[in-house]
Order: C-alpha cells, then structure tokens, then sequence
C-alpha cells in the first residue's frame, strides 16, 4: 500500500492539488480567472467524452452490458444510502441530508479522471468505456437523492400542518430533471462519447494532438484551481462538526469498496474496479450544487460543500485512488 | 423636461437565480431590466456555483403597483431560503410609457 500511495503522492495532479490549498492557507492573492476555469473544466470534460467514445465504438456490447447494470445499481444505492446515514446516525434535516446525499450518489469527474490517470500510471488501465459508466452513474444520483428530499419535505409539512406557509408549491421534478441532463458536463461528456463513437479512431487522429496530448498539463492547472477552491473551503471545517468529517471519509471508504467488489463480480479489469470504485466513492461538487442550490433551498450549502469539496476530494485524491486500487488488485488476487 | 415618476426596485442576490428572477420580472410585467454582475458579503455569503460568478444586481424600472407586486413575490418565495435583498427608489424618468 506504502509505494501505491508514494506512486499517488508524487503524480503532479496530488501536487498541484496540494499546492493550490498550501497558497490558500498562506493567504495568497493567487487565484485562477473564472474564464480560465470555466474553459479547462470544458476542455477536459470534452476530452474525457470524446476518447471514450472513440473507445466505445470498439467496444462489444457483451463486454459493456454488466458494468453498465452495476454501475446503474451503485446509482441506485450510493444516495440513499448516504440519505439514511446522514438522517438515522447524523440526524439531519431532511433537507441537508438529502442534499448532501445528492452529492454523494453523483460523481466527481476530476476524481474520475485522477483515478484513470492513476491506474494508467500503475500500468492497470482501465476499460476505455468508463466514461460511458460515468455518465450512467451520475444522472439517478442526484435525481434520486432529490426526489428523497422533496417528498419527505412534502410529508414533514403535511405532518406539521398547522403552519402558515403550507401552500408552497415544490419544485417540479421534470425540471430538475432538465436540469441534470442539460448541465455542461452532461452535454460536454454525453456529446463527446456521441461524437467519439461517431468519428471513430480515424477522425480521431487530427484532434488527438490537442485532446490528449495537452491534457494532463490541463488537468494539473485544474486541480491547482481545485487545491485553491477547498482551500478557502478549509475555514467552514470547524462549523461543520466531526460528524460530517468523519462522514466525508468513511462514506467514500464503504462506497469505494461497494463499486470495487461490483466492479470486479461485473468483469472489469483491476483498473476498471478501482475507477468505478472511486466513481462510487466520488462526490460531486459542479453539478449537484446548483441543482440541490435550486430544489432544496432549505439545504445549508456550507454542509454539502464542505463535505463535497473540503472533505471527500483531498481525501479521494490523495488516499481514496490508492486505496480503491489496493483493494482491486486483493480481490483480483483471489 | 417633461418626466415621470417611477419606482426602481434592485435586487442583489446569488447568480444562480438568474433566470427564475428574469422569469418573476416578465410575469409581473416589467418591460425590461438591467444586469450586472457583482460581489459583496452579507449575513449569507456563501455561494454554490463556482463559474456562475458571485451576485447579481437586477434593476428594473416599473409603475409602483408592479413593483409592490414583485417585492411580495420575493418576500414570499425568495427572501427566507435565499441570499438576496431587495429596495426600491423613487425615480423620475422622460419616455414614462416605455416602462409601464
């Protein structure tokens, strides 16, 4: 475990990572400009859709069709099940718990992404149709967790009746449905794999220089920009409570290894394991958001971004990912 | 100059709702606004959106009754879940029937 995690510790990405948050708690005026941002987060979004699409139009049904399905169930399962950790043990809000647990059934793909350049670094790549998984995994997700909030939202009123706010109207789920699917990682990811399949390896080539050979410098602006982002998120640690810490570990822990043992019972490769583990393990922090922002505005947002941001992505990158893959390889072992 | 009294009501409030409070302005009969991107602090000064940018600042000139009408909008649906304020001044301006 030492030399996988001495692997993941010296990859530019952990470094990056590490340093945006070390010059946010010097107090540094660094900071990305939101255009730059907002384009890198484009860029590798596209980059990611369109290799996996190329990928997947080599890719045979039969091998697809059980990850697919698992990864469906791990969709299912990941938001209600944070739903009821965070309600019976934590005991949250409905709110809160539901919007945290929207995070947590929705993915990461930075993490993603670190995960497949992980494996790739340990020579255990990943399938190239992860990316189509990642794209199953993220939609039930946050939909689900939503729908959670809003309908026991709707019965706690019910329940407590007297008030005088009653006649609130809850969002409808069509529109957060909307939402989710016409998000720019969606459209990005979900166009990119239409595109790739399309294009094929030969329309490939003329763009690959610009997609894949820039793409790991992208990624490592990227996640100094992460670094940065919880970095500032470090502060709201001590309002959160340990609970929340201890969730933001220990969740991604038990998920992780949820999505490596499906991973592996589905076929996937040791690298495939460990990136659905980590795709499990994942919190969501661009997508979920402005999504639960907007359907549960009761929800705190310091809870769910503290969590997301400040606590399950340094702990994914830099001791999730190592983990996730340790676990793959015992079980392939097996 | 021959000018009209108007009310203008600003509202500053997280960028993500943008496009709900745009909605509110045409189905209360605003003719048109005015949006500029802002930062600020408040009492709650946390945002979700990373590339959504910080605040808004919604301006919007309008005949006293539509302005009353918004500002129990906001009261009702906006101002207990989310961070936004909101205030009206009183405005004199020529071409009064554009705005109303």
């Amino acid at each position: 475990m030492w030399d996988v995690l001495q692997v993941n510790l010296a990859s530019p990405l952990a470094l990056a990572f590490v340093l945006g948050i070390v010059s946010r708690l010097l107090k540094s005026e660094l900071s990305l400009p939101r255009d730059l941002y907002a384009s890198l987060s484009i860029y590798l979004l596209l980059a990611l859709g369109l290799k996996g699409g190329v990928e997947l139009s080599q890719t045979s049904l039969n091998a697809l069709f059980w990850p697919a399905v698992v990864t469906v169930g791990l969709g299912l399962f990941t938001p209600v099940s944070a739903y009821l950790v965070l309600r019976r043990l934590g005991r949250f809000p409905i709110a809160d718990a539901a919007g945290i647990a929207a995070h947590y059934g929705s993915v990461s793909a930075v993490t993603f992404i670190a995960a497949q350049q992980f494996v790739q670094t340990m020579n255990q790549p990943a399938e190239g149709f992860l990316p189509t998984l990642l794209t199953l995994l993220e939609i039930p997700g946050i939909q689900l967790a939503l729908a959670i909030g809003a309908v026991q939202m709707a019965r706690e009123r019910a329940a407590q009746h007297a008030g005088q706010s009653a006649a609130e109207a809850p969002r409808p789920m069509a529109e957060v449905l909307h939402e989710v699917l016409t998000s720019r990682s969606m459209i990005l990811m979900v166009g990119g794999l239409i595109i790739g399949c399309l294009m094929g390896e030969q329309g490939y080539e003329p763009v690959k220089p610009f997609f894949e050979g820039m793409f790991k410098g992208a990624l490592t602006l990227f996640l100094l920009e992460m670094g940065l982002a919880a970095g500032a998120r470090l502060g709201d640690l001590k309002s959160v409570g340990l609970f929340l810490l201890g969730f933001g570990m220990i969740l991604p822990v038990l998920h992780g290894g949820l999505g490596v043992l499906l991973g592996h019972w589905s076929g996937l490769s040791i690298g495939g394991a460990a990136v659905l583990g980590t795709m499990a393990a994942s919190a969501s922090y661009i997508a979920a958001p402005p999504a639960v922002r907007m359907t549960l505005p009761e929800a705190n947002p310091t809870y769910y971004l503290t969590a997301a941001l400040a606590i399950t992505f340094p702990f994914n990158i830099v001791l999730g990912i190592p983990l996730y893959y340790q676990m793959a390889t015992l079980l392939a072992a097996h | 100059m021959d000018t009209t009294p108007l009310t203008l009501l600003t509202i500053v409030c997280e960028a993500i709702l943008k496009e709900r409070l745009l909605g509110e302005l045409t189905k209360a009969g605003a003719k048109g606004h005015t949006l500029t991107e802002c930062e600020g602090s408040g009492s709650r000064h946390r945002r979700v959106s990373e590339t959504l940018g910080a605040n808004i600042k919604l301006e919007t000139i309008v005949s006293p009754g539509v302005a009353e009408q918004l500002l129990n909008t906001l009261t009702h649906d906006y101002f207990p879940r989310f961070a936004i304020i909101a205030y009206l001044s009183p405005v004199s301006v020529v071409r009064g029937d554009k705005y109303i």
